[in-house]
């Protein structure tokens, strides 16, 4: 045994960790997607160091697209330090070092469960979206090769059915998330688990929006400038959700909320879901009607200095 | 209406055959099914007569034979030339398949209403008011009452389920319906009825239908001509009167004395 002389790179990860090879492998598949808006382009997906469900997909793609330049902002349900968020941004962090922000107009990447920024993001962005099942025909058709061939031949009959069933058992369409679309006129596709809400901001979107499915293996993406169009009846046309409140931090209305429970007396507040928007915002001088509440400027945080002035004076 | 006096075959098989590796499940049957037309296919277990079935709903390839199908347009076409696309949006519009067991042929997680509407959707309906209009219409014409829209199949009784069955696969006012076994499992007071029914609607919709039974007695009280099988092979071809009051090969006779007397 001859000891040999460990450099200084060696033993440590590949640039945003994972090697060349899968990178290519998963650019591959990326481009695919974008050549055919919608399509699920299936990929070897790796393991990587987090459970399913966490977004193994959304970390593959991003470490497939990351640069030594770009700038990395990671949100799940809209906030930029919940758990998951946190463990992304600090994965990255570590195996690429490259900054990252909060901020959704600093970010060249944005990698994303749930929520899209509030803030309209632009041709030199990239979405990244984690995304549990792609398959939007699923719930309806469990066969994967009979789903693929109803892709193929276009048969989205189906999907209705699921709208359809909504109507009948709730007088609405009552799907609020993962709501189904049509992507150029051709493919339908799941829009991961994102509100209802949001579909709007996927319709003809500057930015490149980039799908990854780690547990099921699949890729898809929207190009920019693509038309995306919420499935609905004549009758019973698609519609998002509304807000009767404004956000209580910042008073912004025509914004995703969250609702949230102050107190066990039922004290409660709705605040908005993209936390960097709302902070922007409190930063610019927005006060809500809650944020002299007590309990809400403890919500709002150490991270949003300016709502507290605010709400002091 | 029943127009027997078409010129043209709705449907015709030529020679068809299929093996299942060495084992026969049918072999060189050809008939022409005319529009309007009930054509029984009658025989023990094991006759081949589902293979058949099959193959002729492009369910299953032949071996060997061709089966051509005259289209809306009024041309003959090949139907296992037609591409996959092709084939299965006639079978969505322009077929029906009634499966023995409902829970094939329907999806027992969505309502009845939405089971109905299904195939209103899939050819681009997409206007909530009129496939619940028409659903309830259907439902209606099955006898089933239009307040359990809502429900689930699996909340559904054996005959009910086979009526939804029936009423899924007619709504897009197809011209051929293909049934197997459509009242095994049914008792017999819900056989009649379901039969009653069906000779009903055949009648009025002037479908034409292609039915496997092992049960001579819905073969009589349905179908207009049968074919009788053994071992994969057509040993009888007639009229039904004909060919239950009259059997000519040793076979049928056997089949039709079989009938129980009550």
């Amino acid at each position: 045994m001859t000891a040999v002389a460990i450099t200084e790179t060696e033993g440590e990860y590949n640039f945003a960790y994972l090697d060349e090879q899968t990178k290519r492998m998963i650019r591959r598949a990326i481009l695919k997607g974008i050549a055919i808006p919608g399509y699920q382009v299936p990929f070897a997906a790796r393991e990587m160091p987090m459970p399913y469900g966490w977004g193994t997909g959304g970390v593959q793609v991003t470490a497939a697209v990351l640069g030594r330049e770009d700038t990395l902002k990671v949100i799940d349900q809209g906030s930029d330090d919940t758990t998951n968020a946190v463990a992304i941004r600090g994965f990255f962090e570590k195996t690429a070092q490259v900054k990252t922000t909060s901020a959704t107009k600093d970010a060249t990447i944005i990698q994303t469960r749930h929520r899209i920024p509030e803030k309209e993001l632009t041709e030199d962005q990239i979405l990244v979206f984690q995304v549990p099942i792609p398959e939007p025909l699923r719930f309806l058709e469990p066969r994967e090769t009979e789903t693929r061939k109803m892709h193929a031949l276009e048969e989205y009959g189906l999907m209705h059915v699921k709208l359809y069933e909504d109507i009948a058992h709730h007088g609405r369409i009552a799907t609020t998330y993962a709501y189904p679309v049509k992507v150029a006129d051709r493919y339908v596709m799941d829009p991961s688990p994102t509100p209802k809400f949001d579909n709007p901001k996927i319709d003809n979107m500057k930015a490149l929006q980039l799908y990854g499915a780690g547990r099921e293996k699949r890729i898809y993406a929207i190009p920019p400038y693509t038309k995306v169009k919420s499935l609905d009846f004549d009758d019973h046309p698609f519609e998002v959700q509304k807000f009767d409140k404004p956000c209580g931090l910042c008073g912004a209305r025509h914004v995703y909320l969250d609702e949230v429970v102050l107190d066990d007396q039922g004290g409660r507040m709705f605040v908005c879901s993209d936390s960097d928007y709302c902070e922007e915002r409190r930063a610019e001088g927005h006060v809500g009607d809650m944020a002299a509440n007590p309990a809400a400027s403890h919500l709002a945080g150490k991270s949003s200095g300016a709502a507290k002035t605010e709400a002091g004076e | 209406m029943t127009d027997f006096l078409s010129e043209e075959p709705l449907l015709r098989a030529s020679g068809v055959t299929r093996f299942y590796g060495d084992r026969i499940g049918c072999r060189d049957v050809s008939f022409e099914l005319w529009p309007g037309e009930v054509l029984a296919i009658v025989g023990e277990s094991g006759s081949g007569k589902t293979t058949l079935l099959n193959c002729l709903a492009t369910r299953l390839a032949p071996t060997a034979g061709a089966i051509e199908y005259r289209m809306r347009d009024g041309a003959m076409r090949d139907l296992f030339q037609l591409t996959e696309a092709e084939r299965r949006f006639l079978m969505r519009t322009d077929w029906g398949f009634v499966h023995q067991n409902a829970a094939d042929g329907l999806r027992m997680t969505v309502s009845a209403g939405a089971n109905v509407g299904e195939r209103l959707m899939a050819v681009g309906n997409r206007h909530y008011g009129n496939i619940r209009g028409t659903a309830l219409d259907w439902l209606e014409r099955v006898e089933i009452d239009g307040t359990r829209i809502d429900d689930d199949p699996r909340a559904f009784s054996g005959g009910m389920r086979q009526r939804l069955q029936i009423a899924r696969n007619l709504v897009t006012g197809p011209r051929l319906v293909f049934m197997d076994e459509p009242t095994g499992g049914l008792d017999v007071s819900v056989q009649a009825r379901l039969l009653d029914l069906l000779r009903g609607l055949v009648a009025d919709l002037g479908l034409s239908v292609v039915i496997v039974t092992h049960d001579l007695a819905v073969a009589r009280l349905l179908s207009h001509r049968m074919i009788v099988m053994r071992n994969g092979e057509v040993i009888e071809t007639g009229l039904t009167d004909q060919v239950l009051d009259d059997p000519q090969a040793p076979y049928t006779q056997l089949l039709v004395s079989s009938i129980l007397q009550v």
